[in-house]
């Protein structure tokens, strides 16, 4: 992913890797990062997804996978980017505080459809815990995406759509 | 007299669950319709059509309309004609929901220790309001509220001498602050009056009403009215990004309160504001 090249609201259809953490995924890594331990992911690698799926029937497979509000991550953010995270999605506005950490480390904040869970599991094509698996839907499951639709909220010069 | 078996009731409220999560209800569909006919902004237009495209999945693919399926909030009317066999009422009701979220593949959002946050997740218990009424029906209503719109709601107590007008300032402050991240475009509950948890469990059961309903008393129908325009000049739009579909309808229910006090609360609903009634 070249962060630099997207300016705010460009659409990105994204087919890659995401690995969804929300509230106490974010309390965990940050509290593995205080303690001077690797995180279970490679952060500098990863597109971190605000979401928390439901399940599904179907094996390596989850159901709906929209994005939860992102500002709940804001005081675990500027950690996880001073670490190496670079790409992010959610919804909604982000603080100054992250904003202006993006802007440091160049990385970028992407806004997905809200509320349109349904919708964006047809655009997953498999997924599987990878860490915290007793979070439940709060672990860290591996998606492999296809063209996942992305609006840049805040791109790497600091700028943000809201 | 008329023998319900708390049994039915667990069945029943476990179909209402999984009809709630997946189809959206027909009157916030034909809002959303509207919104998308009427939206002249390019993007807010294409959301739109995506929230459209959404529903036609979730309901072709029984699939959640959204991943978070909420926190199960439970009404049961029961007939004073009406006597309960089997066992607990509301056991039966949490059962029930237990039932449907596991049945629906819904997500298990409902953490048992609220400060500790610690356990596995359930999709229960759920919120349960249990009115009798007259009659000898059983009447049930499940509305999964999911949690980005909740966190934005508030509850105000104003003085008995606050004008109308201030009331619709921070009605429509609130929805202002809620922003891009509570999923517009809202439905937005009202409650007026009553006490302090009255007023908020009406904002909360005005959401169940039709958007295409307005309350029958023209004062509070007025209300309404006002308050969809000046919500819809926020201009926050679907997704927070703009364009004129940032309200799909404003429901107010009020009580009488107190000579020295006017409580007004401020439930705010997604635009998948979902709910599902069945009878016994």
């Amino acid at each position: 992913m070249n962060k630099g090249r997207w300016k705010i609201a460009d659409t990105v259809l994204y087919t890659g890797t995401l690995y969804t953490a929300r509230d106490q995924a974010h309390k965990r890594l940050v509290e593995t990062i205080r303690a001077g331990k690797n995180p279970p992911i490679d952060l500098a690698e990863a597109v971190i997804y605000y979401a928390g799926p439901t399940p599904s029937p179907v094996k390596n497979m989850i159901g709906a996978c929209g994005p939860t509000t992102s500002s709940r991550m804001d005081v675990f953010t500027p950690i996880l980017l001073e670490h190496g995270l670079r790409a992010m999605v959610g919804k909604g506005a982000r603080s100054e505080e992250v904003r202006k950490a993006i802007k440091k480390y160049g990385a970028v904040y992407f806004l997905t459809i809200a509320g349109a869970g349904a919708y964006l599991s047809t655009k997953i094509k498999s997924a599987r815990v990878v860490a915290y698996k007793d979070l439940g839907a709060e672990a860290i499951y591996r998606l492999e995406v296809e063209d996942f639709p992305l609006i840049v909220g805040i791109d790497a010069r600091g700028k943000s759509i809201y | 007299m008329k023998t319900v078996s708390v049994r039915s009731i667990k069945d029943l409220v476990a179909r209402l669950c999984v009809e709630a999560n997946i189809i959206l209800r027909p009157d916030i569909e034909a809002a959303l319709r509207t919104g998308y006919r009427q939206e002249a902004n390019k993007r807010s237009r294409e959301i739109l059509g995506m929230l459209l495209e959404n529903s036609r999945l979730a309901r072709t693919r029984k699939l959640a309309l959204c991943q978070d399926t909420g926190m199960a909030v439970v009404y049961v009317d029961v007939g004073q004609g009406v006597r309960l066999t089997g066992g607990s009422l509301e056991h039966a009701v949490h059962q029930g929901v237990r039932e449907g979220y596991r049945k629906g593949y819904f997500r298990e959002s409902v953490v048992r220790d609220p400060l500790s946050r610690k356990g596995k997740l359930s999709g229960a218990p759920a919120v349960v309001h249990t009115s009798l009424v007259p009659g000898d029906k059983v009447t049930v209503t499940v509305s999964p509220k999911g949690f980005g719109s909740e966190n934005k709601s508030r509850v105000k107590m104003f003085l008995p001498t606050d004008t109308t007008d201030t009331i619709k300032k921070f009605i429509v402050k609130t929805v202002e602050e809620a922003g891009p991240s509570a999923c517009p475009p809202f439905v937005i509950g009202v409650g007026i009056g009553g006490t302090f948890e009255m007023a908020c469990y009406l904002a909360k059961k005005s959401l169940l009403r039709p958007v295409t309903k307005r309350n029958r008393k023209p004062g509070l129908k007025k209300l309404e009215q006002a308050l969809m325009r000046d919500i819809n000049n926020l201009h926050i739009g679907p997704m927070g990004l703009g364009g004129k579909t940032t309200c799909l309808g404003v429901n107010i229910l009020d009580y009488p309160t107190h000579i020295a006090g006017l409580p007004v609360a401020v439930n705010i609903g997604c635009h998948a504001t979902r709910s599902a009634t069945g009878n016994l």
